[in-house]
């Protein structure tokens, strides 16, 4: 059996014209997708059985024992941190949400280690956006700033930008400027009509830079910005103007460098100004598949769209004390649920180890570093593959994950479900 | 220093216990220069180090890297070297941190003994 | 359930203040009912309020949560027996809106534009929204597939598409918002009328709107055509209002209602060559009205205080944007539509803003017919909706408008007629216009009204129509309207003196 048109649960493109081939309820084949998305849908060895730490060695345990031990954690814990979502369906999330209420915990995203401030530029700023297909349409001139889609997004340039044609835009590549800030020369720089090198932590320097230049003010503008003669950047403002719609799309490369949430603030300031002009607009090149979905479902539920403390029955907001790596490196959180992320791959060392001081409960369809902290592990169905539900592209646009093949785990929602079962058991018990 | 996503990361990141994933991200992009420089061959490596950590990773040279910059794919070993400090926004600095770097005999930890010795003691 | 004794206004029924029993049985009004009784003796009962036109779902307004923690803190109600936590004034989350609403006795209301393309996330949200019925209309005034039907003249083929449309979409009714402007939108420009060419697609504003309401009544829905007019929000722009209701004078519906609904008049109905000379000119507005009978509107009252813009009108909030200093948010939507999102404050001392709040008064004081203007605010545009009761008792209550007005800009009286104006709305004239009229502009036959078969939503307020006089006891009038005393939402009581009591899913009307 060919599923047609299958949605590819690994980056925040979701490409949706994947062909998976099915066999005897095994994916054989994956066509159209890069080699992320195709090693992401064939799969490889995963937890066997739910497992709970004892003596020191994971033991395998029941679903039961392990649901009860995760409630029983979660209940005994001051401040759970409830941690990871990006890679899940909304479904899943907004469970995890009801569960975080529940258990009065802290809820946060992925988002915190990449895009976070990105969030925080929105805050101070807006996003003058647009969908993937508006910039397909129109865009002649796109900037990928501090991003590198050819290793990270590998189908962005040939789906929605750089390389593609859409009504307005019928040469595809050749009607389109491309070019490309960073600090290194990249795969995506090699296909750039343009690459501007600059020194490593200097992009709000050189945005402002942009930003006279483009008002008009480029007397104020020094000879060189970031390590870029003032002719280049004066050059790279001029094509900036010229465009009759620009995209400006960026990564971490700009989120995670010196400046961090001021950098996307100054980002944002940019484009908006160059709305005077003429047409832009801007866009984070978002990385895991639904890590725009814990965003807009925690937005809708909570008001807030990252880093949520529930702890006192009201949700409260404060990135730098209420993410993740913030409660770790304080010591100021006494048990974790990490789920649909490795948070002992992507934290700082120093937050891993406080993490693997506390108790840790890992859902999660793969044996990952996280599980060799972990107390409770619990495998899962991978959500967008054995698991439908809906996810959101890095445009916002909500799509809808289809199951591919069955399986005999229980998805994340499922679990989560569980758990809170048994965490309201408990709390019946606790009451009598 | 500054840490990212390279395909190879990428296709293993959700199968982190392979050999594979070990290769794809235990390496130390650096320019040819800094290769030279640092007195590397076939079979040394090189020990990355800050205040927050060290680390040994297998050098490879990249010629989209200027001279005095080093690039390790994103994940455990990079992170030895991130600090937690994230400024008030959530966000640790996972780019443009300082390291020092030299060669070394040592070998790279396997993400088993990366991890070792962390585990939480049973209560 | 019975409720006893309760002076009745439902307009829709002829009756207007009679003292009467209601029997609800199954979640409906019935002839008979057994069970629960609700002591109403001498209270207001009007059906559950209905609100035809509010931004309560989709990206825009997640958009707008998202962009404003600021506004999430201003709103925060901590979990509590049935409810989820709170957050948010104009931007309330999901939860928040659904409680506010049932508080104020409210049970139904419609989110006013969504792009198909977005729809799904548009019914998240309105799915997560506890207790309230809710709907959605669907934008097509910019779409390259309506401006192809309509420049190639194939009224059925754009039928055809809007049929698709709503199905895919799950969507209510036809919206259009600054016909062609959308488009134009996509390379940084604006239409600068109904009679401006949409570039690129060779097809007009005007001719967009008579399309699409041509085949809006081919297709017989129950809804209008519901249209945001080009030049919206801008001084002068009422000869665009009274331009583009003419085209649509001649055109015949296919039921016993309006053929067009306009929405948020009062940001339609500006004097002035520019914000200098801005004056009201409400009162032709409201003589087109009355002289007309093929269209109808909802205030889109503005108030003083915090407000989210929020619109598919993008051009629009790169304005205000450009104009207030503040934080933008854009969002272009392939194929189909632009929308913006720019945080707003209206000030008591800012003619413009006066003048803007006094001409949803005057709209809704000077068109005679209460059946052809609904009570809005554009939520969170001209103000949150929690709001409501502050503009129901403004139109009761004359010696609250003096009072008001006495408050605000010197130069008022000289902008606007509404100093000048007597006229109190009654409580029928007021049920008509938060009930039974969006009940039958949108055409909703169980809603709005208390005959046999339609849904039991009703509120119940702690106020004795008979002995309370709203023009002197606006004060107590506004403080009953916040909290009624029983809402009860397809039969069951789900908010008792602002208490919510049970939070239902409620249903998504299509
Ligand atoms: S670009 Fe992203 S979504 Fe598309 S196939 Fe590759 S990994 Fe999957
Ligand atoms: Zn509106």
């Amino acid at each position: 059996m060919i599923v047609e048109d299958a949605i590819c649960s690994f980056c925040g493109c979701l490409c949706d014209d994947i062909n998976v081939e099915v066999e005897e309820g095994k994916i054989k084949r994956v066509r159209h997708a890069c080699r992320l998305g195709s090693s992401k849908i064939l799969g490889h060895e995963r937890i066997k059985a739910p497992m709970i730490r004892r003596g020191g060695e994971l033991c395998m345990v029941s679903y039961q024992e392990a649901y009860d031990r995760a409630a029983e954690i979660l209940l005994r814990a001051q401040k759970p941190l409830l941690y990871g979502w990006a890679s899940t369906v909304c479904e899943a999330q907004k469970k995890g949400i009801l569960l975080a209420e529940e258990v009065g915990g802290v809820l946060d995203s992925t988002a915190t280690v990449c895009h976070g401030p990105s969030v925080i530029g929105i805050e101070e700023k807006g996003l003058p956006g647009a969908t993937l297909g508006q910039v397909k349409n129109r865009a002649d001139t796109i900037v990928f700033w501090g991003c590198n889609p050819a290793e990270a997004h590998p189908r962005h340039s040939l789906r929605y930008s750089s390389n593609v044609c859409g009504r307005f835009t019928p040469e595809g590549r050749a009607g389109r400027k491309i070019v490309v800030v960073d600090v290194r020369e990249t795969r995506t720089s090699k296909n750039a009509d343009k690459t501007v090198i600059i020194q490593p932590g200097t992009d709000y320097e050189v945005i402002s830079a942009l930003r006279m230049l483009v008002a008009g003010k480029g007397d104020v503008v020094p000879d060189e910005v970031g390590g870029v003669p003032k002719a280049e950047l004066d050059g790279l403002a001029k094509t900036l103007l010229a465009a009759r719609f620009g995209a400006v799309f960026f990564g971490l490369g700009i989120t995670h460098s010196r400046g961090r949430y001021k950098n996307i603030d100054n980002a944002l300031s940019l484009v908006t100004e160059l709305n005077s002009h003429t047409k832009f607009v801007i866009m984070p090149m978002r990385g895991h598949y639904n890590v725009g979905g814990i965003g807009q479902v925690l937005a809708w539920s909570s008001g807030f769209p990252m880093s949520v403390d529930f702890t006192r029955n009201a949700p409260y907001f404060n990135p730098g004390e209420t993410a993740a790596c913030d409660l770790l490196a304080k010591a100021d959180t006494d048990a974790a649920l990490i789920i649909a992320a490795d948070a002992a791959s992507n934290f700082p060392r120093a937050a891993v180890e406080a993490l693997a001081k506390i108790p840790v409960i890992q859902i999660d369809p793969y044996e990952n570093p996280t599980t060799l902290i972990s107390e409770v592990v619990i495998p899962s169905a991978i959500a967008g593959v054995e698991a439908e539900g809906t996810a959101y592209r890095m445009d916002g646009m909500a799509l809808r994950m289809r199951k591919l093949v069955d399986t005999s785990y229980p998805s994340d929602e499922e679990i989560l479900s569980h758990i809170l079962e048994s965490v309201h058991r408990l709390q019946r018990g606790l009451e009598r | 220093m500054i840490s990212g996503r390279t395909l190879a990361q990428g296709a293993g990141c959700e199968c982190k216990m392979s050999p594979d994933f070990l290769k794809a991200v235990s390496l130390c992009h650096l320019s040819k220069g800094d290769y030279d420089a640092l007195g590397l061959c076939e079979g040394k490596n090189v020990q990355l180090k800050n205040e927050f950590g060290q680390v040994v990773l297998a050098p490879k040279v990249d010629a989209g890297l200027r001279q005095g910059m080093v690039f390790i794919p994103m994940g455990p070993w990079a992170n030895v070297l991130v600090g937690p400090d994230t400024g008030g926004c959530g966000t640790p600095q996972f780019k443009g941190i300082e390291v020092e770097v030299e060669a070394t005999d040592a070998s790279v930890l396997e993400i088993r003994d990366l991890f070792r010795g962390l585990r939480r003691a049973q209560t | 359930m019975i409720i006893k004794g309760g002076i009745v206004y439902d307009p829709a029924n002829g009756i207007f203040g009679e003292e009467m029993d209601l029997c609800v049985d199954e979640g409906r009004m019935a002839e008979d009912g057994k069970g629960e009784v609700i002591d109403a003796r001498g209270l207001l009962v009007m059906p559950g309020g209905v609100d035809a036109h509010s931004h309560i779902a989709g990206t825009k307004v997640n958009t707008g949560r998202i962009m404003r923690p600021d506004d999430a803190r201003l709103g925060i109600e901590p979990r509590s027996g049935v409810c989820r936590p709170c957050t948010g004034y104009t931007v309330p989350n999901c939860y928040a809106i659904g409680y506010r609403y049932a508080r104020m006795g409210y049970t139904t209301a419609f989110e006013a534009a969504t792009p198909i393309i977005e729809a799904r996330h548009t019914h998240e949200e309105l799915e997560e929204i506890p207790i309230l019925d809710k709907g959605a209309l669907t934008l097509f005034g910019t779409n390259w597939e309506v401006m192809e039907c309509v420049r190639d003249k194939d009224i059925g083929k754009l039928a055809a598409y809007v049929a698709w449309g709503l199905r895919s979409a799950r969507g209510y009714g036809v919206k259009i918002v600054n016909p062609g402007g959308g488009e134009a939108w996509g390379f940084g420009s604006n239409v600068k009328g109904p009679n401006d060419p949409v570039p690129n697609f060779d097809v007009t504003g005007a001719e967009i709107i008579c399309g699409l309401a041509q085949a809006n009544e081919m297709l017989r829905l129950p809804h209008s055509i519901h249209l945001h007019f080009n030049n919206l929000g801008k001084p002068g722009n009422y000869t665009t209002a009274l331009e583009t209701l003419e085209l649509l004078k001649d055109i015949k519906p296919s039921r016993m209602r309006q053929v067009v609904h306009v929405a948020h008049m009062q940001f339609s109905a500006y004097g002035g060559t520019s914000w200098r000379d801005f004056e009201s000119k409400a009162p032709v507005i409201a003589d087109y009205f009355n002289s007309h009978n093929h269209a109808t509107m909802d205030l889109g009252q503005l108030l003083f205080g915090s407000a989210t813009t929020m619109t598919a009108d993008a051009p629009l909030e790169y304005g205000n944007a450009r104009l207030t200093h503040n934080k933008w948010s854009n969002h272009d939507i392939e194929l189909e539509e632009s929308s913006g999102v720019v945080p707003m404050v209206y000030f008591r001392k800012m003619l413009v803003n006066a003048v803007q709040w006094a001409i949803g008064l005057e709209l809704a004081l000077l068109t005679r017919d209460p059946w052809k203007v609904l009570m809005t605010t554009d939520h969170p545009n001209g103000s949150p909706f929690i709001n409501y009761p502050e503009v129901i008792t403004l139109l009761m209550s004359k010696p609250k408008r003096d009072a008001e007005m006495a408050t605000l800009h010197e130069q008022l009286p000289k902008r606007t007629s509404l100093g000048g104006i007597e006229r109190e709305l009654d409580w029928t004239e007021i049920a008509i216009m938060t009930r039974a009229a969006p009940a039958r502009i949108l055409g909703l036959e169980d809603k709005g009204h208390f005959g046999p078969g339609a849904d039991a939503d009703i509120s119940i307020y702690d106020l004795r129509p008979e002995e309370v006089d709203p023009s002197r006891d606006h004060a107590l009038v506004k403080k009953a309207l916040a909290a009624a005393k029983y809402t009860i939402k397809s039969g069951i009581v789900v908010s008792q003196k602002g208490q919510i009591l049970a939070a239902p899913p409620g249903r998504t009307l299509r």
